[in-house]
């Protein structure tokens, strides 16, 4: 006992930031079952205050059902929650923020006419009468405590996606959370927005507050947390201090195994034209121009990347060349290896394109609302592409039948049979499926839009040799992406769309993030043409 | 304070919890449960309400339903009737198309039988009416069914409206006709074909077997047709289907001219074969009733025909068993005891996706009550059918029902005001 003394004494400078750094929340052997699935075992997890957490764990190893826990959406089966040393249990959401727990989640929860104050305020019920003019205060107080930039009386339409992310944690500021949790919170944002919300975070942690956050992209766990805690199949494996941790630890950890962190990058062999497209311009359905003036060329055997924001144009760029989106204005043509004639592919059906014989994959963003169907089973989806063959007015369903244990035999499909329903399979496998089929036509030029979206890291590599093995095929590969890294990893040239134009085609080989960041939020956006057109339609009345 | 003692104090005292997978057979001992609860509140009801013994009501009832030849007859063709019409709603739903028009399209294709009866009967040689009135039903059907479909695939129209507007249309046509073909104000039309058309001499195994090639037809349709399973992908994702290069437009209207098609043979079987006349009613609401069929059968036509001959069992075994039994001047009791079985029928299909989890004290107690149950009901010897050991006693499961009222209230409602709309739409 007077040892122990004697050690704290001597230690006192190190024991007076430990009492700083006190516990905030602690899970002690949390366990969580659906049916036969063990989403959560005997999960330990400790967050002190002032500290970032990241919880890592690929894709269905238990980190959202753990924090949906913690926020009171789901209750444990088996385990304790203390917080500040206390046992409490949480029973809904309400109770969370009683104890101080915030949740950010991935999709955004604002109702969209309302301005960034009245998302803020809403469901708080704290008896004091309501003045929007001292929530605005209070809201701006925040911000400026943490190096926000938020304007209160801003309404949600009008804001950018990290804006309304803003929006999102300084709504759980606001009622006073000391826990944060955020789910994924980069996967929107560009890396200048990311390195914005991580500065933002570290000004949180000196202030004191507990911060967990959930994020696949690795470098990011080691830029901006102080701890990993990692999870595998729902276990807790351990938690590793970021300073001695680093990418193929962290992995390994995740993953159970060593893996290979490095993609593959042959230099093009013999390439030709393949994809011409001028001057593409593409309006969407509510007649907002969505893209304008795109020209580029996607040359066989190589790989081009397609960087951007999300949602500036780069669906309705993949979709207008698979022919599901309507073309104002501009050409596409597709050089035929075989003939060397050219085909023009501008407004033509899938059916038709198909019909001319040109061989053209895509791998459509929407998974199971676009590339498959969820209720179906493997055979089924897999027939799609193929199911209108042949004169008979029956499907044949012995050629899919093979082609499906083909896919799942080569590409390790974890399914419990080809019958079963794909909708039941994790989203790994689904886009295994998916791209199989896609691949199985032998396709010229082959078009993935965020095919690693939401994968763990064996099937993110998997898909990304998939794909490397299309461009030795000489297929020309188009492949849109959201981590920067990996599309200079990747890509022989990267083409980068701003607001729906081509800001810039640079080289895989040499193009820098940074550079590429800048490229992406140029604005020479459509907004203003829309802006000049219209006005120069009002001056014509 | 251990792990065992902060759930007793906190954890609420069930909740509700996906079940993980549930195997053919338990799925069925649950329904056999839900049905079975259902016999219970009946008993209890008729009990109170009629002082009747439960042996004795449920001795009418079927004895309403199968009784006589005659009665078994009926049984077989009103169920070939409904299962008819639930044919017809059937490849639409599969297309998440909610075709709630089926009495309108079906009395359009009585209507075209009975136009062809009326002005033709005795003119022309049998031989060539029939065929005619066939051709007319069920091209008047398909008309009316395509109609709305135009309009949802070429400006997206919400078909539920737009179907459920165009029955009374059609009834009101029905109407207005017969007051012009029966000048007298009585407003009926007696018999065109007295007794309608009859095969081998017997009036009712014309739609019994018309109705049986169509279910094994549908069957096959929908499940190793190609067009069956380009409507599945246009019901399942229409995205999906225009990435594919299915003309989703054509799939629409197609599909609806098949379920129209159908709905005007059954208009034909009804006002040619079975009754020689029309009405506004004479498609009995069925085209509602349909709707808890196909849904109850998972839009399987096999289990289609099960469904629909209990449904029909339900309502005869009332109305020709119980009615005169008990003495009953009006269909109040029939609708309440359709309305219980259907409310529970459905109410435990819940239970085939969800189970309670009772906290872990509560649990002990109840499994030491059922090994208890168990002893006592092997000294006994029980003859009683076990409930496949889903859930041991009788009263468990009813306190479950009760429970689960509120859980599936939404549904167990829609099941009672359909049931009961269905009733109500019953003439005769």
């Amino acid at each position: 006992m007077e040892n122990t003394e004697n050690m704290e004494n001597m230690e006192n400078s190190e024991n007076v930031e430990r009492k700083e750094n006190s516990v905030a929340l602690e899970l002690r052997g949390i366990c969580k079952y659906f049916g036969n699935v063990k989403a959560n075992e005997g999960v330990d997890l400790v967050v002190k205050k002032g500290e970032i957490l990241s919880l890592l764990g690929e894709n269905g190893s238990g980190k959202t059902t753990l924090m949906n826990i913690i926020s009171g959406i789901y209750f444990p089966d088996e385990g304790q929650i203390f917080i500040d040393g206390k046992e409490v249990v949480i029973r809904s959401p309400m109770e969370a923020f009683q104890y101080r727990i915030g949740m950010i989640h991935q999709h955004f929860k604002l109702i969209d006419v309302f301005t960034a104050a009245q998302n803020i305020v809403l469901g708080i019920k704290d008896g004091s009468r309501f003045r929007m003019k001292d929530v605005n205060q209070k809201v701006r107080d925040i911000a400026d405590k943490y190096g926000f930039i938020i304007d209160p009386k801003k309404k949600i339409y009008d804001m950018s996606v990290s804006e309304k992310q803003t929006v999102e944690i300084v709504k759980v500021l606001y009622r006073g959370a000391d826990i944060l949790i955020l789910d994924e919170p980069t996967a929107v944002l560009t890396p200048q927005e990311t390195q914005k919300l991580f500065a933002v975070l570290r000004r949180m942690r000196d202030d004191g507050k507990a911060i967990i956050i959930i994020t696949h992209k690795l470098h990011e766990v080691l830029s901006v947390s102080d701890r990993v805690s990692v999870l595998r199949k729902g276990k807790y494996v351990g938690s590793i201090e970021t300073k001695d941790a680093n990418e193929s630890i962290l992995t390994e950890m995740m993953v159970g195994k060593k893996v290979e962190l490095n993609i593959q990058r042959d230099d093009p062999v013999n390439p030709e034209d393949r994809l011409i497209v001028e001057n593409l311009d593409c309006m969407n359905r509510e007649g907002v121009k969505v893209l304008s003036g795109v020209s580029f060329t996607a040359r066989s055997g190589e790989i081009l990347g397609i960087a951007g924001i999300a949602g500036s144009g780069q669906r309705e760029l993949l979709e207008a060349i698979a022919g599901l989106q309507k073309v104002n204005n501009g050409s596409i043509r597709y050089m035929d290896p075989e003939s060397g004639e050219e085909v023009d592919l501008r407004s033509k059906t899938p059916v038709q394109i198909r019909d001319l014989g040109v061989r053209l994959s895509f791998v459509p963003e929407d998974r199971l609302g676009m590339g498959l169907v969820g209720s179906m089973d493997l055979v089924d989806n897999v027939m799609l592409r193929s199911y209108s063959k042949g004169k008979s007015p029956f499907l044949d369903r012995k050629n899919p039948g093979a082609l499906a244990n083909d896919i799942v035999t080569n590409l390790e499909v974890v399914t419990p049979g080809v019958h079963t329903p794909i909708r039941k399979l994790s989203g790994g496998n689904v886009q295994k499926v998916l791209v199989g089929r896609e691949i199985a036509s032998l396709p010229k030029v082959m078009m993935a839009a965020y095919p690693v979206r939401g994968l763990d890291i064996n099937s993110s590599y998997l898909i990304y040799n998939l794909l490397n093995e299309q461009k030795r095929n000489g297929s020309a590969v188009i492949f849109v992406g959201e981590d920067l890294d990996v599309l200079i990893e990747l890509c022989d040239r990267i083409l980068v769309l701003g607001s729906g134009k081509v800001t810039g085609i640079v080289d895989g080989r040499t193009a820098k993030k940074e550079e590429l960041g800048l490229l992406m939020t140029k604005t020479v956006g459509i907004y203003e043409e829309n802006q000049k057109a219209q006005a120069s339609e009002e001056s014509n009345e | 304070m251990n792990n065992e003692e902060v759930k007793k104090l906190h954890e609420p005292l069930f909740h509700i919890e996906k079940r993980g997978g549930v195997s053919k057979k338990k799925a069925w001992g649950i329904r056999g449960i839900g049905i079975l609860v259902a016999v219970v509140i009946v008993s209890i009801l008729a009990a109170i309400m009629l002082q009747a013994d439960p042996f004795t009501f449920f001795g009418k009832m079927f004895e309403g339903a199968f009784g006589t030849t005659n009665r078994i007859w009926n049984m077989l063709r009103d169920t070939a009737i409904l299962l008819g019409f639930a044919l017809a709603i059937v490849p639409a739903f599969r297309m998440r198309f909610w075709n709630l028009g089926a009495n309108g399209q079906v009395l359009m294709g009585a209507f075209a039988c009975t136009v062809c009866m009326f002005y033709l009967y005795g003119k022309i040689p049998l031989g060539v009416l029939v065929p005619l009135m066939v051709i007319s039903s069920v091209a008047a059907g398909m008309l009316w069914a395509a109609i709305p479909a135009v309009f949802k695939a070429f400006f997206n129209t919400n078909e539920s409206l737009f179907t459920l507007m165009m029955n009374y249309i059609a009834e009101s046509l029905v109407t207005f006709t017969i007051t012009v073909w029966v000048p007298n104000g009585s407003g009926s039309l007696p018999p065109i074909i007295p007794g309608g058309l009859k095969l081998f001499d017997n009036a009712y195994i014309l739609p019994i077997l018309i109705i049986a090639l169509l279910t094994v037809g549908m069957f096959f349709y929908l499940r190793i047709s190609k067009q069956g399973y380009e409507l599945t992908v246009v019901g399942e994702s229409e995205n999906t289907a225009r990435y594919i290069g299915i003309n989703v437009k054509k799939v629409i209207i197609r599909t609806l001219a098949i379920s129209g098609a159908i709905c005007g043979l059954v208009g034909f079987l009804l006002s040619g074969c079975m009754s020689g006349t029309i009405n506004p009613q004479i498609h009995s609401g069925y085209g509602f009733t349909a709707i808890i069929v196909t849904w109850l059968a998972q839009f399987n036509p096999l289990v289609m025909a099960g469904v629909a001959f209990l449904v029909i069992f339900v309502n005869r075994g009332m109305k020709s068993g119980i009615k005169p039994a008990f003495g009953l001047t009006t269909e109040a009791f029939a609708n309440i005891v359709t309305g219980i079985i259907f409310f529970c029928v459905l109410a435990f299909e819940f239970f085939i996706v969800y189970k309670f989890k009772y906290r872990s004290d509560v649990e002990e107690k109840m499994n030491a009550f059922k090994a208890k149950f168990k002893k006592k009901s092997a000294a006994k010897v029980a003859t009683e059918a076990t409930s496949d050991g889903v859930v041991a006693s009788e009263s468990a499961s009813e306190a479950a029902e009760k429970a689960n009222g509120a859980g599936d209230a939404e549904n167990g409602e829609n099941a009672a005001e359909k049931a009961t709309e269905e009733v109500n739409k019953e003439e005769e």
